[in-house]
């Protein structure tokens, strides 16, 4: 089935079977293994992209029902060679361990800042990190880095 | 999964079309339900009916003693729309605790409703608020609606369209959620009315009913005391991996007082 879409800035056509998942449409039709497959059940969050700004777990969407919206994966944050600022706030407040969950997750901080700002508790980011799982229990370091990354997003108008 | 046909119609007349003509057919809203359940194959549809390019269904509107939502209306919207906090606030605190943020974001009223899940929340709130359910052929009133088990009202093709709550002068909802699944183990919807008090169980049995006996004892005096130590019998109850019928009659009393005690505290 035609479907037109935009990922990350790029307009595009694919042709994809109903039954393709959109995280399956990334990274098995279009080689973005940015966004990650967990659990495949909704729960850990690995998956999570932007659909027209707003994150949900694309494990649980399908491709077809993408059509006509504008999908921002991790491969999409960054601006050449700079890291976006909740990437660089990840790496400088160590957010990341194995790095599996770290999509899912930097995706899922941007998602809390556009609900909540970007002057943030840590009790705050905790409670809407409910569906992102990292299983190295980093989740200090996770809340830190996203506590940061609002702050510099505000910094960098981003 | 298997593979499907997929549809995409542009209203709600499209779309009980094509489903009369997709064989073995299944709607789908937010799909977050529906796709899990077909990855694992327990529903296998030839045809796939997408509800999400229907314009007008989805949105909040308040009328007077009224509040009506739209089926595609998100549990995300629902929690934090001004309008559904000032005259439900349990059905803006139900809402902020479905799923997770991000299933929040897709997952809609219609397809809970049209699901009917035994441990999904807004059971509970459709039957506790006396709630009428809108659909493409008519509408049911809630205590009709609910069959039990996966069992609606709705007949084959049947299309959601949207609920609409009679507004309480207090309720609120208390569940104590699954820790992975984040389900409801047990939620109760306490709603107080001029008329009486009504009260709606999920969770714990085969599918969301209203508790007589706690309605009884909350219109007569609408306090925590008044039902202290009520439970649920256990006969008419599930037993699980995650939960004895005893425990869930038991914790039914727990969420009762916790629903009533939130419930009498004034509107912020």
């Amino acid at each position: 089935m035609q479907t037109r879409l935009t990922i990350n800035g790029t307009s595009q056509t694919h042709d994809v079977a109903p039954a393709t998942l959109l995280v399956e449409l990334l990274r098995d039709d279009l080689g973005m293994t940015g966004t990650h497959i967990g659990c495949d059940t909704s729960q850990c969050g690995a998956c999570n992209v932007l659909i027209d700004g707003v994150a949900m777990k694309s494990c649980t969407v399908l491709a077809v029902q993408a059509e006509g919206k504008a999908i921002t994966t991790i491969e999409g944050l960054a601006n050449g060679d700079t890291l976006h600022p909740m990437q660089a706030a990840f790496r400088e407040h160590h957010g990341l361990q194995c790095g599996f969950c770290t999509p899912g997750m930097v995706i899922a901080g941007l998602e809390i800042v556009r609900r909540r700002g970007h002057d943030l508790s840590a009790e705050d980011i905790a409670h809407d990190l409910e569906g992102n799982l990292c299983r190295c229990t980093g989740y200090m370091n996770i809340i830190k880095a996203i506590q940061a990354g609002a702050k510099a997003m505000e910094a960098h108008n981003a | 999964m298997r593979e499907f046909a997929y549809a995409r119609p542009g209203s709600v007349a499209e779309a009980a079309r094509t489903f009369a003509g997709g064989g073995e057919a299944a709607f789908i809203a937010g799909g977050h339900t529906l796709l899990p359940a077909m990855k694992s194959r327990l529903r296998m549809p030839d045809t796939l009916v997408d509800l999400g390019g229907i314009p007008g269904l989805a949105g909040i509107a308040r009328d007077g003693d009224t509040l009506t939502i739209g089926a595609l209306t998100t549990h995300a919207t629902v929690a934090t729309d001004a309008a559904v906090a000032a005259a439900i606030p349990g059905l803006a605190s139900l809402a902020a605790g479905i799923g997770d943020p991000q299933v929040r974001n897709r997952g809609t009223l219609g397809g809970v409703i049209a699901n009917n899940d035994p441990a999904a929340d807004y059971p509970a709130a459709v039957l506790a608020l006396d709630a009428v359910v809108t659909t493409s052929a008519g509408r049911h009133a809630a205590d009709d609606y609910f069959q039990g088990m996966f069992t609606t009202a709705l007949t084959d093709g049947e299309i959601v369209t949207g609920v609409t709550f009679k507004v309480p002068p207090a309720s609120a909802y208390a569940k104590f959620r699954h820790p992975a699944s984040r389900y409801a183990v047990v939620g109760i919807f306490v709603a107080r009315f001029a008329a009486g008090v009504r009260v709606a169980v999920t969770g714990a049995g085969p599918g969301v009913f209203r508790w007589a006996e706690a309605e009884a004892a909350l219109s007569a005096d609408f306090s925590a005391a008044a039902v202290s130590g009520l439970t649920l019998d256990p006969a008419d109850l599930n037993t699980d991996i995650h939960a004895s019928a005893e425990y869930r009659g038991h914790l039914a009393g727990v969420m009762l007082g916790q629903a009533v005690t939130a419930a009498r505290r004034p509107h912020r």
